[in-house]
C-alpha cells in the first residue's frame, strides 16, 4: 500500500512486488500443499508400501482388480463431490443405487437390459431430481433430507422387488455391461473412468463448475452475482442421483443380483472417500481428482489389509482415524489461511 | 475531549519489538509502544498496515511470531482470547462474536452466568443484566434475542460483555465502520465514559476525525511499522494522513460533472413496496451519480436490495433504459444492472477463491463457449477490470489472502467487467483505507463519466457531498427528501435524516 494508482488509467496493472505470492517459509508450503493436493503422498506411500510389503499388490490383476471393485464407488463419489462443493450432501445415494440396480435387474428379466438400464438411470435422475427441489424450494438441509428420502426410496425398492434378491440368469447381456474386458480393464472400470473424466472436465473447465464452487463458497454472493445458485443445486443432486443408480447397475451386472437393502453403507463409503480425498464438508473447495484419490486410497487399505491378513477390525479402525485426520487438516488449514 | 490521561500515569501495556506474518506477509514487523492507564489510545494505519493485527495480539486472538507484551510491568503471553480476557483485556472485534438465538442479558453474561447447584439463575442474570446496564448508560432489552438487534446495538451487547468481565482495558476493532449518524455518536459517548471511568481503551479506526476527537494518545502504523506514537493534541487531520501514508494527502474528490438534463434515465423505480421499503420512486440518469443517505436502518439497503431483486418485492417497478426488470438478481444482471453489496464478506466474495474467479463469476455467460469457459479470454479480461479498478492482486490467489480494500476492488471488478448501465454500492467504502478509498472514489466518477447510472449509498455523510450530483435521504423506508445542487448541504442530509428519528428513524 503506497500509492493509489487514479482509476481507469489502462496503464495502472497490478504491481508485482506487492502481489500476494504463494511464498513462505518451506514448512508452510508443505502444510498448504498437505491441505490442498496431500491426499498424494500418503496415496503414493501406501501403494510404495503395500508393493514391497506383499509381492501379490503390484500384480496387474490384483489392481484392475482394485478398480473393478471400485467402479460403483468411485463413479457415485465423483458425482458426490459436486453435490458437496456446492454445500449439500447426498445420503440417498445408497438407496438410489439399489432402487437403480434391482429395478434395471428386474425389468432385464422382462423387457431386456436396454430398457432395464434406461429405466434404471431414468430413477436415478427422478430422485436426484426431487432431492434438489426438496432442497431448495421448501429449504431444507439436505442431509436431513436425502436421510428421508432414502428412507422412501428403500421402501419403494423393497415394495417393487416384494422384498426379494432379484437375480438375472438367462440376459448375458446384462452381465457384458460391466463385465465386458477391453484391454484388461472391465467395461465397469471404463464406464467408471469415462463418468470420472467427464464430471471432472465438468466442474473444472466449464461455467457451470465455477457456479458450483461459488454457490458452495458463498450462496449469497454467487446470487447477488446473477447465478441462479438453486439450479445449480437442483443440477448437482440430479447428477449425484444419475451417477448412484450408475453405480446400482455397474454392481448389478457385475455379480448378478441385487436387493433393495445392498445400498446399505454405500453413502458414507462415498463421503469417506470424498473427504479423505480433501474436499470440504463445508463447500467451496475440493476436486473430483482429489475424491478419486482419496477413494483409491482407502481401496487400497482394505486391500492391504486382506493381502497381509490383518485382522479386519484393524481396518475399520484406521479408516476411522483416517477420516478423523482428513477432517482436522481442512479445519486446521481453513484457521490458519488468516 | 476525553477525561485526564495525565502523561504520568501508569503503563497499562507495553508492547515490545512485536513480529507477526501470515503466509509471506509481514504484517507487524518490529513494532513497539507503550499504552498508559485510563488512556483512549489509538491505532492508526491504512488497511494491511498492521493495526487489526497488533489490536488482536493485545486481546490475545493470537501469538505474536516475535516480541512480547508486559501487563503492568510483568511479562504475560496470552494464547488464547480467553486468557488475555482474565488479564482484563477484551476486544470488541470487527467481526461480532455474538450467540444470536441467545437474549442480550445471556449474551452478556455468557460464560460467567450466575449459577445456583448448577442450574442458571436466569432471574438474577436479568437483575444484574440491568444494573450493569444502567450503570453504564445502555438501553439495550435484556430479553430480546441479540440476533434481532440492529449492529449499532448488537456491537453494545459485546461492549457491555466486556463490561461485564471486569475488564480494565477494551480492545475497539473499527467500531464505528458500520454504524451511522446517532450510533457513532452514541459510541462515542460510550468510549469517553470507559475513559472517564478508568477503563484503558485501545481504539482501533479509519475515521480520522473521531481518533482525534476521542483519542490521548495516537499510534501511527504503515507496512506494519510503527510511524510514531504520540499525543492526538500534536495532530491533526493531515498529519495524520502524511504519517499513515508516508507522504501528505489530501482527502479531496474528483471533480463533479453532472451530467446534460437530457441524458435518459437509465433507471427508474416507480412505487417500489418490499421488506424495509414503503413506496420509493427514484430515478437516476445515465452519468448522474444519485446519493442515498440517511440512518442506518432507514431502508437504503433494503431499497438496494429492493431494486436490484436481491429481495422480494410486493409493489412497484424497476426499469432500467426503459426494459422492466424483474425476476431476481439473475435478470438484473443480464439488464446490465450491478450491485456491489453492503458486506463484502457475505454477500460479495467468495472468500476461498481466486481473484480470477470473483472478477468473472458475473460474466462468465459471455466468457464460455459451449459451457467451457475460454480460459485464455477470461484471463485477459480479468486483468483489465483489475487493472481498471487499480487492484493490486495476483488473479490467482485466494481472495481471502488481499486486504480490505483490494477485496472491494475485486468486487468493483466485477461490477466493471459486466459493462453495467445502473451501478447500485451500497457502502463502496467501508472498512477500507485511505488510498483504497481514493481511487474507489475516482472510479465510481470514472464510471459514471463513462454513462453509467450511479446509486451511491453511504453512511460517510462527506462521502455523498463528495460524489453525488443529487441526493435522497430515506427514512423509515420512504424517501423524505431530495436534494440538488447548492442544497446538498451536510445539515440539510442530517435534517431530513434526523427529522422525528426519535420517534420513528432508528425503530423503522
Amino acid at each position: 500500500m503506497t500509492q493509489p494508482t487514479l482509476a481507469g488509467d489502462p496503464a495502472s496493472v497490478p504491481d508485482p512486488s506487492v502481489e500476494a505470492a504463494p511464498a513462505g517459509s518451506p514448512v508452510q508450503l508443505l502444510l498448504g500443499w498437505v491441505g490442498r493436493g496431500g491426499i498424494l503422498i500418503p496415496l503414493v506411500v501406501t501403494f510404495v508400501a503395500l508393493a514391497f510389503m506383499s509381492p501379490s499388490f503390484l500384480r496387474f490383476t490384483n489392481l484392475l482388480n482394485i478398480l473393478d471393485q471400485q467402479s460403483a464407488i468411485l463413479t457415485v463419489a465423483a458425482a458426490g463431490t459436486l453435490v458437496l462443493i456446492c454445500g449439500g450432501l447426498d445420503l440417498s445415494v445408497g438407496a438410489t443405487y439399489a432402487l437403480a440396480g434391482t429395478m434395471a435387474t428386474q425389468l432385464t428379466q422382462t423387457q431386456g437390459p436396454v430398457v432395464g438400464i434406461t429405466v434404471g438411470l431414468l430413477l436415478g435422475l427422478a430422485v436426484g431430481l426431487a432431492n434438489g427441489i426438496i432442497v431448495t424450494r421448501f429449504r431444507i438441509n439436505s442431509l436431513i433430507a436425502t436421510l428421508a428420502m432414502s428412507y422412501v426410496v428403500t421402501g419403494i425398492a423393497v415394495i417393487l422387488t416384494k422384498g426379494n434378491l432379484v437375480v438375472t440368469f438367462d440376459h448375458p447381456e446384462f452381465k457384458q455391461f460391466a463385465a465386458t474386458r477391453i484391454f484388461g480393464f472391465t467395461s465397469a472400470s471404463l464406464i467408471m473412468i469415462a463418468s470420472v473424466v467427464v464430471l471432472a472436465i465438468l466442474l473444472g473447465r466449464t461455467a457451470f463448475g465455477r457456479y458450483v464452487y461459488a454457490t458452495g463458497g458463498n450462496a449469497e454472493a454467487a446470487r447477488l452475482a446473477g447465478v441462479r445458485t438453486n439450479g445449480i443445486r437442483v443440477a448437482a443432486f440430479a447428477i449425484s442421483g444419475v451417477a448412484a443408480s450408475l453405480g446400482g447397475i455397474i454392481d448389478a451386472s457385475r455379480v448378478l443380483s441385487m436387493q433393495a437393502s445392498s445400498g446399505g453403507f454405500l453413502a458414507f463409503t462415498v463421503l469417506a472417500g470424498i473427504v479423505v480425498g480433501g474436499t470440504s464438508i463445508l463447500g467451496g473447495e475440493g476436486a473430483v481428482w482429489r475424491t478419486v484419490a482419496g477413494c483409491l486410497f482407502i481401496a487400497m487399505i482394505g486391500n492391504g489389509f486382506n493381502l497381509l491378513g490383518l485382522d479386519p477390525f484393524y481396518q475399520q479402525i484406521t479408516l476411522g482415524l483416517i477420516l478423523l485426520a482428513a477432517v482436522g487438516i481442512d479445519a486446521w488449514s481453513r484457521r490458519h489461511e488468516r | 475531549m476525553t477525561g485526564p490521561a495525565e502523561p504520568t500515569s501508569a503503563v497499562h501495556l507495553r508492547v515490545v519489538d512485536v513480529r507477526k506474518a501470515f503466509g509471506g506477509t509481514q504484517a507487524l514487523d518490529g513494532v513497539s509502544l507503550e499504552i498508559r492507564a485510563g488512556s483512549v489510545h489509538a491505532l492508526v494505519g491504512e488497511n494491511g498496515a498492521g493495526k487489526s493485527t497488533l489490536a488482536k495480539i493485545i486481546a490475545g486472538v493470537f501469538p505474536p511470531d516475535e516480541g512480547n507484551l508486559v501487563l503492568r510491568e510483568a511479562p504475560v503471553s496470552f494464547r488464547s482470547p480467553r486468557e488475555a480476557l482474565d488479564h482484563g483485556i477484551a476486544i470488541v472485534a470487527q467481526e461480532l462474536a455474538l450467540v444470536p438465538q441467545l437474549t442480550v442479558a445471556q449474551n452478556v453474561f455468557l460464560g460467567v452466568e450466575p449459577r445456583g447447584s448448577g442450574f442458571l439463575r436466569e432471574r438474577e442474570l436479568v437483575e444484574r443484566y440491568k444494573r450493569l446496564a444502567s450503570e453504564s448508560h445502555f438501553e439495550l432489552p435484556a430479553t430480546t434475542p441479540a440476533g434481532r438487534l440492529p449492529l449499532a446495538k448488537q456491537q453494545q451487547v459485546e461492549i457491555l460483555r466486556a463490561l461485564a468481565r471486569d475488564a480494565e482495558m477494551i480492545v475497539l476493532d473499527e467500531p464505528s465502520a458500520a454504524l451511522s449518524g446517532r450510533d457513532v455518536e452514541q459510541l462515542h459517548e460510550i468510549v469517553r465514559s470507559l475513559a472517564r471511568a478508568g477503563r484503558t481503551v485501545v481504539l482501533v479506526s479509519h475515521f480520522l476525525g473521531e481518533v482525534l476527537e476521542l483519542a490521548d494518545t495516537i499510534t501511527i502504523l504503515r507496512d506494519g511499522r510503527l510511524v510514531r506514537t504520540g499525543p492526538s493534541t500534536a495532530e491533526s487531520e493531515a498529519t495524520l494522513i502524511s504519517g499513515m501514508l508516508g507522504r501528505s494527502f489530501s482527502r479531496t474528490f474528483p471533480p463533479k460533472q453532472v451530467p446534460a438534463p437530457e441524458s435518459p434515465v437509465a433507471l427508474d423505480v416507480l412505487d417500489l413496496h418490499g421488506p424495509g421499503v414503503h413506496g420509493v420512486s427514484l430515478q437516476v440518469r445515465a452519468g448522474e451519480i444519485v446519493g442515498l443517505a440517511g440512518l442506518v436502518g432507514a431502508g437504503r439497503s433494503e431499497l438496494a436490495r429492493a431494486i436490484y431483486g436481491a429481495s422480494a418485492t410486493s409493489a412497484g417497478s424497476v426499469t432500467v433504459e426503459g426494459t422492466a426488470v424483474a425476476g431476481g438478481p439473475a435478470v438484473s444482471v443480464r439488464h446490465r444492472m450491478a450491485l456491489v453489496p453492503e458486506s463484502r464478506k457475505d454477500e460479495g466474495l467468495v472468500a476461498r477463491r481466486p481473484v480470477r474467479e470473483n472478477v468473472s463469476l458475473a460474466t462468465l455467460p459471455v466468457l464460455q463457449r459451449l459451457g467451457f469457459i475460454r480460459r485464455g479470454v477470461e484471463n485477459v479480461r480479468v486483468r483489465a477490470a483489475l487493472g481498471k479498478v487499480a487492484a493490486r492482486a495476483d488473479p490467482a490467489v485466494p481472495v481471502i489472502t488481499l486486504s480490505g480494500g483490494n477485496q472491494q476492488k475485486v468486487v468493483f471488478a466485477r461490477a466493471v467487467l459486466a459493462a453495467p448501465r445502473v451501478l447500485i454500492a451500497d457502502e463502496p467504502t467501508r472498512g477500507v483505507d485511505v488510498g483504497a478509498k481514493r481511487s474507489i472514489y475516482e472510479l465510481i466518477t470514472q464510471l459514471a463519466r463513462d454513462g453509467v447510472g450511479v446509486l451511491l449509498i453511504s453512511s460517510e455523510v462527506e462521502e455523498i457531498l463528495g460524489l453525488a450530483h443529487r441526493v435522497l435521504v430515506m427514512r423509515g423506508g420512504r424517501v423524505v427528501a431530495e436534494l440538488d445542487g447548492e442544497a446538498i448541504t451536510e445539515a440539510n442530509i442530517l435534517a431530513a435524516a434526523f427529522a422525528t428519528a426519535a420517534t420513528d428513524g432508528a425503530a423503522a
